[in-house]
């Protein structure tokens, strides 16, 4: 099989969709959330700087968010052109979820978007909180659905296998509550909420290095780092979980995780270093002795399976994995330093003056979201050879749709991608350059209506 | 009795999509034709809080079709391959237009994501057309995969419903603007919402003759004995709304053209209903053959049940905050 057949190009196109996806749905769970909390607060306490705050952040969520919906639509489409296999086999079983997600989820969102985005004015500030508490709770409920489909892709579960080799839905509870499902969905929610943080104390660091340490950019900045300090610790926490869950359900997955070929009793935690696959073995290995059984096993001398264990069409690609898991690992310390950090110098009330913090805050902007992606990779990629794991393996869940074809729609795939979500995220940069203003208006395609409970501008604006 | 009540919702939700994004592509497809500033302000304007909303019915058609009839998603989106991805591409190009022609930072930005928007707007429904002529017209399935070629979809008649549904959209978009909108552009809109009416109303009598001639049942459906009971009336009720549209915009009303616009497209949809009804992949699956098994079927209908009618209510809220004449907003920069 070449690199380039019509398999791998699916592999490549799915793979390339889903990871420019996924950035924007994470963005709009964190966003919402926090939109949510600062118009909450302006509500309680009358602080403008609130006020100011959420219309600053409401632009960035409305492209992030617009983003968003215009590549998950090629999503909900992609299991038919290129995976059309997966989804006759599967349709029944996951289908559903997806359904629910667009059903309780999406059009939620959907609904009172608009509301959220352009409504303040028409329908008074307690209904549009309401409407921002709706779309928040919408993106977790989006998070739910398609975290129970990933999760059953993963940990499969409730299901029988027909005679005509399709699955069926045996029980929907064990379908949606699948083993790696209580751990994989908040385990997502968090890294939503710190890759938010990481961008809303970035964007915090940069103005107060830049000497504009207005109330509005040291509010932010504070709470990113309270979040920083909150969820990181709660994130490592819930990863060592996730970890000791795929031990159970994915042991393979771990070894390639950890980089052991061979089976051990005492495992040492190998750092660094370069597996290859062709000679079985970690090259230039930077080993700590018997932690790799201790963080997996609870003990100083437990056995700790290897890849070897596995014949070679049933193990995923060790290095990818290998490398994407300690980026992730790497940048959630980085950012549990960050939070801890923040709580020294806060005590110490140095939270605004400290240069240093400043620069580590605004270095760490796109931490959250690499780990996120660096996370994601480590579970799809280890998930392999398979789409639905030990069940249905990905070179059987493919579409006969030829090479060329794919080809093309790669291409053009990445070059629309590259062109228009580059074009949005300068933007998004553009528009967090400058700070909060005191006033801060909201979205800028303010529609003016004619009825309604404000009259809109009708006069003024000629 | 379930994969008929789910062919009814997938059909309900395929048609509250193409009516309600129908309207909204069709703004920017006459973004070719209005390039005043003010004027494409206001017509983004008219649709910006909606779309999104508008759009969700396309991927609940998608979802749905994924979690109810997976044989039919399976076999109809590699069939269509070119169409879908051309259209799911556009989609992203017009999609994105919303915030970022109010974002650019300089004036050819703006003229470019304005491209984007129309051009967007306007091959997404001509895809949509071709998709919908590709699934008429037939795809060819063997052992529950698709089995033809690259260019099957590609023919005069998906073409031709291509060009159909990017002129019925523009009705829509024409109409919706002239009940939304006031003055000159208003008034323009009328200008090519007769035009456009004439034209769709040429399409439709054009695609509605060679529909049947496509396959032996769609034709004995639509002349035979006693179908001709249930077929007879959809043209005359198509006759009907077009003078009661026009009559409408000679009096310069404000609402009707609109309503009958979206009439049009409920009775083409019901002709097709007739036409397809129960096949699901014409020619060889039908709706039983393309069906997740009941469990899957009875599951989702649950939450369906209660769901859609929710759904339903706040649209409409959100629709009715919105409501009113738009006027041309304060400048944005």
């Amino acid at each position: 099989m070449s690199t380039w057949d019509g398999f791998h190009l699916a592999r490549a196109q799915f793979a390339f969709t889903i990871m420019a996806h996924i950035i924007f749905p994470a963005l709009s769970i964190g966003l919402a959330s926090y939109l949510a909390v600062l118009e909450g607060l302006w509500l309680r306490t009358g602080r403008t700087v609130y006020l100011d705050l959420f219309h600053y952040w409401l632009k960035p969520f409305s492209l992030a968010f617009g983003m968003g919906v215009v590549s998950g639509v090629v999503m909900s489409y992609q299991f038919g052109t290129n995976w059309s296999s997966f989804a006759d086999k599967t349709g029944a079983v996951i289908g559903p979820l997806m359904g629910y997600e667009v059903l309780s989820a999406f059009f939620l969102e959907a609904g009172f978007l608009g509301v959220m985005l352009f409504g303040m004015k028409r329908v008074g500030p307690r209904l549009h909180f309401a409407a921002t508490c709706i779309v928040a709770v919408g993106t977790l409920i989006s998070a739910f659905w398609i975290l129970a489909v990933n999760s059953w892709m993963q940990t499969p579960a409730g299901f029988t296998i027909g005679p005509d080799g399709r699955l069926l839905p045996a029980s929907w509870w064990q379908i949606i509550f699948n083993p790696s499902f209580p751990v994989r969905f908040p385990h997502m929610v968090l890294a939503a909420y710190l890759s938010v943080a990481c961008i809303v104390g970035a964007t915090g660091a940069w103005h107060l290095l830049r000497g504009r340490g207005s109330p509005a950019v040291q509010t932010m900045f504070s709470m990113a780092l309270w979040m920083a300090a909150l969820a990181a610790p709660a994130q490592i926490f819930m990863g060592d979980l996730h970890g000791l869950n795929t031990l159970q359900h994915q042991p393979v997955k771990v070894a390639a995780m950890e980089g052991h070929y061979d089976s051990h009793d005492g495992a040492p935690l190998i750092l660094f270093g370069f597996p290859d696959d062709k000679t079985q073995r970690v090259d230039d290995a930077l080993e700590i002795p018997n932690l790799s059984s201790l963080i997996l096993t609870h003990s100083w001398n437990g056995h700790v399976r290897g890849l070897k264990e596995w014949p070679p069409q049933d193990r995923p690609p060790v290095a990818v994995v290998f490398w994407a898991f300690r980026v992730m690992v790497g940048l959630g310390f980085a950012m549990l330093g960050l939070g801890v950090a923040g709580l020294w110098l806060r005590w110490r009330g140095r939270l605004f003056t400290t240069r240093p913090l400043h620069w580590a805050a605004l270095a760490l902007g796109p931490a959250g979201l690499t780990a996120l992606l660096a996370g994601w990779v480590t579970t799809e990629v280890g998930r392999q050879p398979y789409t639905v794991y030990g069940v249905l393996r990905t070179v059987d869940s493919v579409s006969p749709v030829g090479a060329p074809g794919l080809a093309v729609s790669l291409t053009a795939f990445v070059l629309v991608y590259l062109t228009v979500f580059g074009a949005g995220i300068l933007m998004l940069l553009r528009l967090l350059a400058s700070p909060p203003q005191a006033n801060e208006a909201g979205p800028p395609p303010q529609p003016s209506h004619a009825a309604g409970i404000t009259p809109g501008p009708a006069l003024a604006a000629e | 009795m379930l994969p008929v009540i789910w062919a009814a919702l997938i059909a309900f939700a395929v048609l509250a999509y193409v009516v309600l994004d129908g309207f909204d592509l069709g703004v920017g497809i006459l973004f070719a034709v209005e390039r005043e500033d003010v004027s494409r302000d206001v017509m983004v304007n008219s649709v910006a809080p909606v779309w999104d909303g508008n759009e969700t019915w396309l991927v609940l058609g998608g979802g749905g079709l994924f979690a109810v009839f997976p044989l039919a998603y399976a076999t109809i989106m590699p069939a269509l391959y070119p169409a879908i991805i051309g259209m799911l591409l556009a989609l992203v190009f017009r999609g994105v237009a919303f915030e970022f022609r109010f974002r650019a930072a300089t004036r050819t930005g703006r003229r470019l994501w304005d491209i984007s928007f129309a051009a967007g707007s306007t091959v997404a429904a001509f895809c949509q057309g071709l998709t919908l002529g590709g699934l008429l017209q037939g795809i060819h399935v063997v052992n529950r995969a698709y089995a033809g070629g690259w260019w099957d979809w590609l023919s005069s008649f998906s073409v031709l419903c291509g060009v159909a549904l990017v002129i019925g959209y523009a009705l829509l978009g024409a109409t919706w603007l002239i009940w939304r909108t006031d003055g000159a552009l208003q008034t323009r809109c009328r200008g090519y919402a007769k035009a456009l009416g004439a034209a769709t109303l040429g399409l439709i009598i054009v695609v509605s003759l060679w529909t049947p001639m496509l396959h032996p049942e769609f034709e004995a459906r639509w002349f035979g004995w006693p179908g001709i009971l249930l077929t007879s009336p959809v043209p005359i009720l198509v006759a009907l709304l077009a003078w009661r549209g026009w009559l409408g915009l000679a009096h310069q009303e404000h609402r009707s053209p609109f309503l009958c616009a979206l009439g049009w497209f409920v009775l083409c949809f019901a002709g097709l209903g007739i036409s397809m009804f129960p096949l699901m992949v014409p020619p060889s699956i039908d709706i039983w053959q393309a069906a997740a098994p009941p469990s899957s079927q009875a599951f989702l209908l649950v939450g369906a049940a209660v769901l859609v009618p929710i759904i339903l209510a706040y649209t409409g809220y959100a629709y009715w905050v919105f409501r009113g004449k738009v006027v041309p907003g304060v400048h944005y920069h």
